[in-house]
């Protein structure tokens, strides 16, 4: 599948929203050639600012240049920021409340030549916890391009976390989206499929298949794991009876952490987890087969549909 | 250099023992705080906020005024003594300093304080922060200038060359840093805790232009300061030699004074140390 690359759609947006917003700054810890923020350093030389490798480091000057009135986006490992520069990001921008914008690359498992340390799959855990902290997932190509703009213009520290890899895609470009507003991609009855980034595009495949077994799944985006849709969550949590979570992440602290955390309060019912259950992942040779390896399967989504279902009654 | 006259320096004097008695007051009656830093960085603030900064108190988000970052965000009491003298906010807002309706937090918030140019506590921020400040300033064409107080013990971590070698990097000439060089930390003397001297060596090597003065001495901390100001192309730091708990006898030179809190006998003595006249 050739689908472009999530971190080749985010660089190309950053470099053309550039032209629009003078505002924007940009800063990488020496992975531009990674994350892709190099299209905008090629356009904009005087606006972007490699400070080395050195994660805490660029957090404290991009909320530096936040104070002095510009919107920094910053680019890296979300391994590395989501751990190494966690307190940079907790105090200098969340605390201070800075105007910074953190695009984490090569999240959850998509840099699987290089294995676990740079696997970040408790990221979203880490960053969630924050107050003031936005936390946004793309599911696709398209849509970690339309972000870009989005992000920029929304006033507070944003944590947008970006693919190494491509993603089945399922939006077309310019799409309606909006912070805090999930989407749903297919309406069902038996059960809601919630996912989030790369799981959208195998939730959607799941959903079909699941029909040809008589199961009418569901099938809803959350995009923006924090301010997170509580409305929507509850609504199909009350009109499907059961739930499962997809994300390519640790079942703990995630998207399914989170809609755990909401349903219990609000509508419980039976809901299972799809994701990384709790351990390192291997290094792989390609991305779809370790993914397959490490519980994210289509089959998985499916297994735990039926198991959620068998729980309905 | 211009010439600094005697009774100018002599007011900068009064106004560093006024922050000593004020930081001391406001971590007595709250019963929490670090006296030592904030006794040692009198002088340094003293002129720092009533002879070189570029402020108005009545316009605290002014977009053309210097910066300051209290790096060692521990010494919140002589920085929020420099801001009620200075007439940021009323010193009677500290009376209530530590309770949950103060808005003046433990260490310097700048959501919540007037004339708090940035949030810090958590330490070794400062310089990189500044760094991103000062680098703002120059893209926009400001010429505000950026200070950072440093302190010794938090340049142990290696977030501080982080953002000295940014600085240098980018050779922000607009940037200032003061370190606050007590030699005194938590748990006992830096150079016994983790040892880090020659601290101008090693800003010298980081690219920085490096001074080094008494910083209780008011015209070498003026002198220092224009200085810098003067330097064109690259960052600089003043390695101000102080005394950890300045002014009060049984406090200087003493760990113990980091961060405890004297009880009355002792308040009273240091009061009278200060020049103050108590009342039993």
């Amino acid at each position: 599948m050739a689908e472009m690359a999530m971190r080749e759609a985010y660089g190309r947006a950053l470099a053309d929203y550039g032209n629009l917003n003078p505002n924007i700054v940009v800063l990488d810890v020496d992975t531009s050639a990674s994350t892709l923020s190099n299209f905008f350093a090629s356009h904009f030389p005087d606006r972007f600012f490699n400070v080395g490798i050195a994660e805490p480091s660029m957090v404290d000057v991009a909320a530096g240049l936040a104070l002095g009135g510009y919107t920094p986006f910053i680019n890296g490992f979300a391994s590395i920021l989501s751990l190494r520069a966690l307190e940079q990001i907790r105090t200098c921008v969340c605390y201070a409340k800075t105007n910074v914008k953190i695009a984490a690359s090569y999240a959850g498992i998509s840099d699987f030549k290089d294995g676990p340390t740079h696997y970040s799959i408790t990221d979203l855990a880490n960053v969630r916890a924050l107050p003031g902290m936005t936390v946004i997932v793309p599911a696709d190509a398209a849509e970690a391009a339309d972000w870009v703009p989005l992000v920029a213009e929304f006033d507070g520290p944003v944590y947008l976390r970006i693919s190494r890899a491509g993603a089945i895609p399922v939006h077309q470009p310019g799409s309606p989206l909006q912070i805090g507003k999930g989407r749903v991609l297919r309406e069902g009855r038996d059960l809601t499929l919630i996912a989030m980034g790369s799981m959208v595009g195998r939730c959607a495949n799941a959903a079909d298949k699941l029909s040809t077994q008589g199961i009418n799944a569901r099938v809803l985006e959350i995009h923006t794991l924090k301010p997170l849709d509580c409305e929507l969550v509850i609504q199909s949590a009350s009109e499907t009876g059961a739930i499962v979570t997809a994300e390519e992440h640790s079942i703990i602290g995630g998207l399914g952490g989170a809609i755990s955390e909401v349903l219990s309060e609000n509508q419980p019912v039976p809901l299972e987890r799809v994701g990384i259950r709790d351990y390192f992942c291997p290094t792989g040779r390609d991305l779809d087969k370790l993914m397959d390896a490490c519980g994210l399967s289509v089959q998985a989504i499916i297994d735990s549909s039926q198991k959620v279902i068998a729980r309905k009654k | 250099m211009n010439y600094l006259a005697p009774e100018i320096i002599l007011g900068l004097e009064e106004i560093a023992r006024l922050l000593r008695v004020d930081s001391l007051r406001f971590i007595y009656r709250r019963g929490s705080g670090h006296p030592g830093g904030a006794l040692s960085a009198a002088e340094i603030m003293s002129v720092l906020y009533f002879h070189i900064m570029r402020i108005d108190p009545t316009k605290p988000e002014w977009e053309d005024r210097d910066r300051f970052i209290l790096s060692k965000g521990h010494a919140s009491a002589v920085l929020y003594a420099a801001l009620t003298r200075r007439g940021f906010f009323p010193a009677a807002e500290m009376e209530n300093w530590g309770e949950i309706d103060c808005p003046h937090q433990g260490h310097p918030d700048r959501l919540k304080t007037p004339g708090v140019d940035m949030t810090s506590g958590l330490l070794g921020h400062g310089v990189a922060v500044g760094a991103g400040l000062a680098l703002a300033a120059r893209m926009k064409n400001k010429d505000f200038r950026t200070f950072v107080l440093l302190g010794d013990g938090e340049s142990q971590g290696g977030i501080v060359w982080e953002g000295a070698a940014v600085a240098a990097k980018y050779r922000l000439a607009n940037l200032t840093c003061i370190l606050d060089n007590n030699d005194v930390q938590l748990d006992g003397p830096v150079h016994e805790v983790m040892p880090m001297e020659s601290w101008a060596e090693k800003w010298k090597a980081c690219g920085w232009c490096v001074l080094e003065i008494n910083g209780h001495n008011i015209r070498q901390v003026v002198e220092s300061l224009q200085y810098a100001a003067q330097v064109h192309d690259k960052p600089t730091i003043i390695i101000a030699r102080t005394t950890k708990g300045r002014g009060v006898s049984f406090m200087e030179n003493k760990s113990y004074w980091h961060g405890n809190i004297p009880n009355a006998d002792q308040m009273k003595q240091a009061l009278e140390e200060l020049g103050e006249v108590t009342n039993g």
